[in-house]
């Protein structure tokens, strides 16, 4: 029994389909407890108060587009050094989700950093980053979406997408040179002595695992329809042969 | 490689378009952008270091899919493909033919931009020394770039999507090199870094760029 059974589709559709309605009701049930707790049974903040309570919004969705880049490098890499379809075909399904939550963050951000900075958008380091990272989610859709193969496509977004990392990184660095920020600092932290205060930070990180479980589980259902699709486009190409 | 080389700036300059268009492209901005902002000299000054930064680099842009499209086009990619030379070196040689084609003219034009837009003398060193070390950077990124679309029809903006993230730390320091070099401050740090982008690049991006060409010829 190994993992890499699981690059076999059949196995990989088997065990998916057998997990998606757990991996649900639990993200359902997590999520649910996480929002919930939040937003109803949390105190307002004594200065920004009740805005504060986008944070449960805010930040693990922050945390979940910059985390879904890094799980496509590493399905990408995956797929390069052993060309298991089902890799890239997840890193393809993460994609979209990775820019959704991009653009939560923003979006989520800039309510948040209205009220609170007086600003809609500051070319911040953290929200140009974002921004950037935005931008690169795009291109590796886009690249997907123009080439008709799709061995080429995979090939091609997975090179992409282990040069974009590179470039991320020294973007966010580059960016950091260029301007100081208006953004505070990490809210959570495992090796700090002040974090926010637990009132917050208990349902801040039920709120993260239940955004992990989320993009699990979109993932999973996601990466079964590309599967599929890619069933039936192999079907039609047999049916045009005979 | 150098025949290759010879034959790349040959076809880039006697067939008109690509050659003569992003040198024209940096001339509009840098006219257009003082109509736009006000005739005030002390603004002009303050922002022509970022305008200069953002026109050669979108004018780089604009020559970026004649890289590999002409030649994939008429088969003549498949023949060096096959050339006893190194895709990795070829990927080189057309970079730099890239920049010698527009690079080196939009460094050499931008001294003369940087009067229109009455950019501070201090900077005019450190304008052409920036050029000179970032766009060559701007020709292997856009090589890469290249090399993921040269199979696309009409990739150009998908190619310009693809490139325009990768930009951003070249054109940060770059410009950032200038807006220090024009207020006197120590220039170093950008210019390091710039220098490093444009070597790291240098080395690293040919040999993505020949493993995109090789998956696009198969």
């Amino acid at each position: 029994m190994s993992f890499w059974e699981y690059a076999n589709p059949k196995r990989f559709m088997a065990l998916s389909s057998a997990a998606l309605p757990w991996l649900t009701g639990l993200t359902a049930l997590v999520l649910g407890v996480g929002l919930i707790w939040g937003f109803f049974f949390t105190p307002d903040d004594f200065r920004q108060g009740s805005t504060v309570k986008i944070i449960y919004i805010h930040v693990p969705s922050a945390f979940i587009a910059i985390n879904a880049w890094l799980m496509m490098l590493v399905t990408s890499l995956v797929w390069l050094i052993r060309r298991h379809h089902v890799s890239v075909l997840a890193a393809r399904a993460a994609a979209p989700i990775g820019l959704a939550m991009t653009a939560i963050g923003l979006i989520t951000g800039a309510v948040w950093g209205q009220p609170m900075w007086g600003t809609w958008w500051e070319w911040d380091p953290r929200l140009t980053s974002f921004l950037i990272l935005g931008l690169f989610y795009l291109g590796y859709i886009a690249l997907w979406e123009a080439i008709d193969d799709a061995d080429t496509a995979a090939d091609l977004t997975s090179v992409l997408c282990i040069v974009g990392s590179v470039f991320a990184v020294l973007s966010r660095y580059a960016i950091l040179f260029w301007n100081q920020g208006l953004h505070q600092g990490a809210s959570l932290s495992m090796d700090r002595e002040e974090n926010v205060h637990d009132v917050f930070a208990y349902p801040l990180w039920t709120c993260i695992i239940g955004f992990v479980l989320l993009f699990i589980t979109l993932v999973l259902l996601r990466t079964r329809t590309e599967i599929r699709a890619r069933r039936v486009k192999a079907l039609i190409s047999r049916e045009r042969m005979a | 490689m150098i025949a290759l080389l010879i034959r790349d700036l040959r076809l880039a300059i006697r067939t008109g378009g690509g050659f003569g268009l992003g040198l024209a492209f940096f001339l509009i901005i840098a006219v257009l952008v003082p109509f736009g902002v006000g005739p005030d000299s002390a603004i002009l000054g303050r922002i022509a270091p970022g305008i200069l930064w953002v026109g050669a680099l979108l004018s780089c842009l604009l020559s970026l899919d004649r890289i590999f499209a002409l030649d994939f086009e008429d088969g003549s990619l498949d023949l060096l493909a096959t050339a006893p030379i190194p895709l990795e070196g070829l990927v080189g040689v057309k970079a730099i033919s890239h920049w010698l084609t527009t690079g080196l003219p939009l460094t050499l034009a931008a001294p003369v931009l940087g009067l229109l837009l009455s950019l501070p003398e201090e900077a005019y060193l450190w304008l052409i020394a920036s050029l000179l070390i970032g766009t060559p950077a701007l020709s292997f990124i856009g090589a890469f770039g290249a090399s993921l679309t040269v199979g696309i029809k009409r990739g150009g903006l998908l190619l310009s999507l693809l490139v325009l993230p990768l930009y951003v730390p070249t054109l940060i320091f770059g410009a950032e090199t200038i807006r220090r070099g024009a207020e006197g401050l120590s220039t170093t740090t950008p210019l390091i870094m710039l220098g490093a982008i444009t070597l790291g690049t240098l080395a690293v991006l040919p040999f993505a760029a020949a493993a995109a060409i090789r998956v696009n010829l198969r």
